[in-house]
């Protein structure tokens, strides 16, 4: 074993408790001090429900979108050389940087009925949760961009030469050698938008009209909660969307430890 | 499969890559292209199978002219320094991949797919790692499976960049006669690129020398090694040592002075007299060229001893037996047994 192991791993477990642990366990503690029966009447009611629904829904349906389209746009960055490539590439960030209320007011003046995009389209974009899957897909789009974007640019150029000489045509190529290659990295992708869009708050409640029962998110709810001085309540919800979180999560981890593990670390 | 390759030229910006080579590989050769590195070895390699255009030129498979052919038309084998293998596919996987991107209507049946891949392994000699991935091979196992996996498609052409490349030495060794072990059972047309001149000389049946884009000679390993066309030929290949000498008239002469070498060939003029260390033999003071010697070294079963000869003090290396009783300092009479000398300035110089 290396020197210094037991410092490095208590350091680890001392900065996660500080850091996530605690307060995590401080929403399960309080959780739990409501008792069983209150527990169970808020998370039967269908408002909640609906609201944990609609954002695990769509934060799962734009991370698979930002998967696609973010490969998509990692490919173009690291294959083509075109003019203008810097500024795309640093342009990809701008979510990361952009305070989340502001990028919610621009989407939502955007695809309003009298906006640019929402005077064009026939159906309204915003203040339906079409609206909400539209900001969670723009927020997330860095994550698989800059998790995939180092593979791509790392994969050896033999891979898909050597499919070329076996007979391989260019998308048999593409489906069998490269994409197998860059699944971890798209998972992980995948994950950190999925985990983002869960949580996000800032820029969906200005464009998802917050309609009960139809576009209000799980963040929203807590917070309306929270407003109500129902603590219980609001960390109740906390609790189930953790748990949720955790379960997606854990899996996606292991699925991406399973194709990991194929592709071998040292070569 | 005869292949040809006619005034095949490439262009990198301002160098040619490749400059006016033709070479002819008959059926069933080994042949080494040979060269230092940026000598367009890799390029014309590369340009054989397509992954690589050119800029003027032909390259005929048997009597067909492949420069328009795409890569996968050409049904050549590539082996790949760093083996390129598929990371996420076993063994087995990689070998039979070839196999399983074809048409439907060209594409074996699966029991057939499997008797070939495991004949492939057999030939390789990993029979027992068709489950294992890639990850879990050592270099020289994942070299073995990169050629099986090229064999696989019954290539018309094996085409190999640096197989033994990334490889340490002993397994280098053992790689290299096995190759030549499965070139003569299964009788593929093989051109290899090395810049191991070890390699290519106990490999090939012919050696191609290639330097700054253009073919220096084409030979089997006796002709290069002991008649090199040229002088980068003879620098390259072996250990030599080159002496500024004058000719005039037929003769050679180093200072004003004639080296008793017998006549010589060449236009007068200022010219280069190659030679290798063991062609050197020592001799009296007063006999041959004379020369001090400036340093000695063991080197293996004989010493090394590096010898100034001529008003400029030039340090030609020459190869004595052990027990020869001389020392640094020494004045020595040198003669030279076999040399090759080529007019200095001539486009063929280094």
């Amino acid at each position: 074993m290396l020197p210094g192991f037991g410092l490095a791993l208590g350091f680890s477990w001392f900065y996660l408790t500080l850091m996530i642990l605690l307060p995590l366990a401080a929403v399960v503690l309080w959780t739990a001090s409501l008792g069983p029966a209150r527990i169970l009447q808020i998370a039967s009611d269908p408002r909640i429900f609906l609201a944990l629904r609609l954002s695990f829904g769509l934060s799962l349906a734009a991370a698979a979108v930002n998967a696609v389209f973010g490969l998509l746009l990692a490919w173009t960055l690291t294959r083509y050389d075109f003019p203008g490539r810097r500024l795309v590439d640093a342009a990809v960030d701008l979510p990361f940087a952009l305070p989340t209320a502001v990028a919610g007011i621009a989407l939502a003046a955007i695809y309003a009925p009298n906006g640019w995009v929402g005077s064009i389209v026939p159906f309204k974009i915003a203040f339906t949760p079409l609206g909400i899957f539209v900001a969670l897909v723009f927020i997330g789009l860095p994550f698989v961009v800059r998790t995939v974007q180092p593979v791509l640019s790392d994969l050896d150029q033999g891979l898909e030469e050597a499919a070329a000489t076996l007979g391989a045509n260019r998308a048999t190529t593409i489906f069998k050698v490269v994409l197998p290659t860059l699944t971890p990295a798209l998972l992980t992708g995948f994950a950190l938008a999925f985990a983002r869009a869960v949580g996000e708050y800032g820029s969906v409640i200005f464009i998802a009209g917050n309609i009960p029962y139809v576009s209000e998110i799980a963040p929203l709810l807590i917070i309306m909660r929270l407003e109500e001085f129902d603590y219980g309540s609001a960390t109740a919800v906390a609790t189930m969307m953790l748990t949720l979180s955790f379960a997606v999560l854990l899996f996606v981890n292991l699925v991406e430890a399973w194709s990991r593990k194929r592709l071998g670390h040292a070569y | 499969m005869d292949l040809k390759i006619r005034h095949v030229r490439k262009d990198y910006g301002v160098f040619p890559a490749l400059n006016d080579v033709s070479l002819d590989i008959r059926s069933g050769e080994l042949v080494a292209l040979l060269g230092p590195s940026g000598s367009g070895k890799t390029t014309l390699l590369r340009a054989i199978a397509g992954l690589e255009t050119i800029d003027d030129g032909e390259i005929l498979f048997g009597d067909e002219d492949a420069v328009g052919w795409s890569v996968q038309e050409r049904n050549v084998g590539f082996v790949f320094q760093h083996y390129a293998l598929f990371r996420h596919m076993k063994v087995f996987d990689n070998i039979a991949f070839g196999l399983r991107v074809r048409d439907r209507s060209r594409r074996p049946a699966e029991a057939d797919i499997r008797k070939k891949v495991t004949g492939l392994l057999e030939l390789v000699q990993l029979p027992d790692l068709a489950n294992r991935y890639p990850a879990q091979l050592s270099g020289g196992q994942r070299q073995r499976v990169a050629l099986a996996r090229a064999l696989a498609i019954e290539p018309q052409l094996l085409l190999l960049d640096e197989p033994f490349g990334a490889l340490d030495a002993q397994v280098r060794k053992d790689l290299r006669r096995w190759l030549r072990q499965i070139h003569d059972e299964t009788g593929h047309t093989t051109v290899f690129v090395t810049h191991d001149q070890e390699e290519a000389l106990e490999l090939a049946d012919r050696v191609a020398v290639l330097h700054k884009g253009k073919l220096q000679q084409v030979g089997t390993p006796d002709d290069i090694y002991d008649r090199p066309a040229t002088p980068f030929v003879y620098s390259f290949i072996g250990d030599s040592s080159s002496l500024p000498i004058h000719v005039r008239k037929g003769e050679a002469l180093l200072d004003q002075t004639v080296i008793p070498v017998g006549s010589v060939s060449g236009p007068d003029g200022e010219a280069r007299l190659h030679i290798r260390p063991q062609d050197i033999s020592l001799q009296a003071v007063g006999q041959g060229v004379q020369g001090r010697i400036a340093l000695l070294r063991r080197n293996g079963a004989f010493r090394r001893a590096d010898i100034e000869i001529g008003a400029d003090r030039t340090l030609i290396e020459a190869q004595i037996p052990p027990h020869l009783e001389v020392s640094e300092g020494d004045q020595v009479g040198i003669h030279f047994e076999r040399f090759a000398i080529y007019p200095s300035g001539s486009r063929q110089s280094i």
